[in-house]
């Protein structure tokens, strides 16, 4: 039982990790893609293209160049969260209606109020599904990490392979399934909590 | 709620746009009296908006100068200058975000007003554009009608007491009878508060309607500028004549008859006399000839009083 927990401690300490430091890059990242039209396009073909790149494939990428353990796995876990990240940031502030900015402008706005007064509350839904998207992602794909030593739940997993044991290892996929959900659940709450005045 | 309206100078404005060789605004000069309603017309694209646009600055001249009461509008930061100009688009643009009342107290919000000041203003406010406080305030934009969306856009306009209000085709979007009212709740405001107006359409009816004085435009210059009766009177080159349709307009006239579009005897001072079965064609040779008002008699006896200001609220009326 203390075994467990130390694993969902792991794990959960792994992701929220990736997910921060993903926040941190590919909300600006959306920000500067909403904001610059020519890059656009091939900014959204590059993510699209990120996005279907398996999470095992980077991991076995990044262990020649940062080894094994904790940093590695961070890293592949953060570069799977940045895209659908940037791409609500980047999908929500498009979709804010120009009529409305251009009113808000007109009343006496200044460019950082807009942002903040308008561009951000109407955006929010969308930046917020894309980070449960990658929440969700990232609580999955952390089961990988053992395989490169990051710990987490995964390790019921690599050694239920090991031992060639199904129980352990079918323990392990329950526990990271339930946690995956239980991420979706806690953040769509959240989601409702924060639109509840729209 | 008396504020007043403003002087404003549009001197020699010059707008080109990135990529186009033809000037949006090509040399426009124009002065509006405070408390004046203009009404730029013309078809679209013939830089009524953006010259519209260029006096709180959301487009920026190439060349020229606006003065509001004498100052320059480039002599205070342009969200400075926003605040104190109101501003109506036809889209309406509120925020969906926010209920009515936060909608209608934005600028007062952003010029630092206390809270209790803007929620007496906002009921004030909505009260004035016919909207029950009590049931709106708290309501957001999409729970609303067209035409009650855009009562919101005029009361969140005038919250801080504006002297200059733009409005930008502001009921291009919603049906018939509901432009009506709107234009003269407009009008209603514009009486009450003094604000000097500039409205842009490419509406006759609506530009004969409400202007003091209209501005017709064409390829970003100033074609003519009159009063609507001396447009309909004497249109200073063809084009601004097929604008106005100014011969279909008076034919129209020939079909009301004056008792229709009279007001009631108000004692006002009058000049001559027409028989109350006579056409509104009459009574406009009379107007044209320089009387001001005139008494309209059944059988010689007085039964009320037409000035022009009734014959266009009559043609107006004809087409709505």
């Amino acid at each position: 039982m203390i075994d467990l927990l130390v694993h969902v401690r792991d794990h959960v300490t792994l992701s929220l990790a990736a997910l921060a430091v993903a926040l941190a890059i590919g909300v600006p990242a959306g920000v500067a893609i909403a904001s610059a039209p020519r890059l656009r396009d091939v900014s959204l073909a590059a993510i699209y293209v990120a996005r279907v790149v398996p999470s095992l494939a980077v991991l076995a990428i990044m262990l020649p160049l940062v080894g094994i353990g904790f940093a590695p796995s961070l890293a592949a876990l953060t570069l799977l969260a940045i895209p659908p990240i940037a791409l609500g940031t980047e999908l929500g502030l498009a979709g804010v209606p120009e009529a409305v900015r251009e009113a808000a402008r007109g009343l006496g706005m200044s460019e950082r109020e807009v942002r903040r007064r308008i561009d951000w509350p109407l955006a929010m839904p969308v930046v917020f599904g894309g980070v449960r998207t990658a929440a969700v992602e990232v609580v999955a794909s952390a089961t990988l990490a053992a395989f490169i030593g990051g710990g987490g739940l995964g390790e019921y997993i690599v050694n239920g392979i090991e031992a060639n044991d199904r129980t352990e290892t079918l323990e392990g996929a329950v526990a990271v399934g339930i946690l995956a959900l239980a991420t979706q659940a806690l953040l769509t709450l959240a989601e409702r909590r924060l639109s509840a005045f729209r | 709620m008396t504020s007043g309206g403003a002087a404003v100078d549009i001197s020699d404005v010059v707008v080109s746009y990135p990529g186009s060789d033809r000037r949006a605004v090509d040399g426009v000069s124009l002065e509006a009296a405070a408390g004046e309603l203009v009404v730029l017309l013309g078809p679209s694209g013939c830089g009524k908006s953006t010259l519209l646009r260029t006096i709180n600055r959301l487009v920026v001249p190439d060349s020229g100068t606006i003065r509001i009461d004498g100052e320059d509008v480039r002599s205070s930061p342009p969200e400075a200058l926003r605040r104190g100009i109101g501003y109506v688009i036809q889209a309406v643009g509120l925020f969906p975000h926010m209920s009515v009342g936060r909608n209608v107290g934005m600028v007062p919000e952003l010029l630092g007003w206390e809270r209790a000041r803007i929620d007496a203003r906002v009921d004030d406010l909505l009260a004035l554009v016919q909207l029950d406080p009590a049931r709106y305030r708290g309501r957001l934009p999409r729970e609303l009608s067209g035409g009650e969306q855009q009562r919101v856009g005029v009361a969140r306009a005038i919250a801080a007491e504006p002297r200059v209000l733009l409005m930008d085709e502001p009921f291009g979007a919603v049906d018939a009878i509901v432009r009506l009212a709107l234009q003269d709740e407009t009008l209603r405001i514009h009486r009450a508060l003094g604000t000097t107006i500039f409205f842009v359409t490419h509406d006759v009816d609506e530009a004969l309607r409400m202007a003091d004085r209209i501005v017709v435009m064409n390829a970003g210059r100033i074609v003519q500028a009159d009063t609507p009766l001396r447009l309909l009177s004497h249109p200073a080159t063809p084009y601004v004549e097929r604008l106005m349709d100014a011969g279909d307009a008076v034919r129209r006239l020939r079909l009301i008859a004056v008792r229709d579009a009279m007001r009631a005897p108000d004692g006002a001072a009058t000049q001559a006399s027409i028989d109350g079965d006579g056409t509104l064609r009459d009574a406009l040779s009379a107007f044209l000839d320089g009387v001001e008002r005139l008494a309209v008699t059944d059988a010689g006896a007085p039964i009320g009083s037409l000035g022009f200001d009734d014959v266009r609220h009559a043609i107006a009326r004809t087409v709505a």
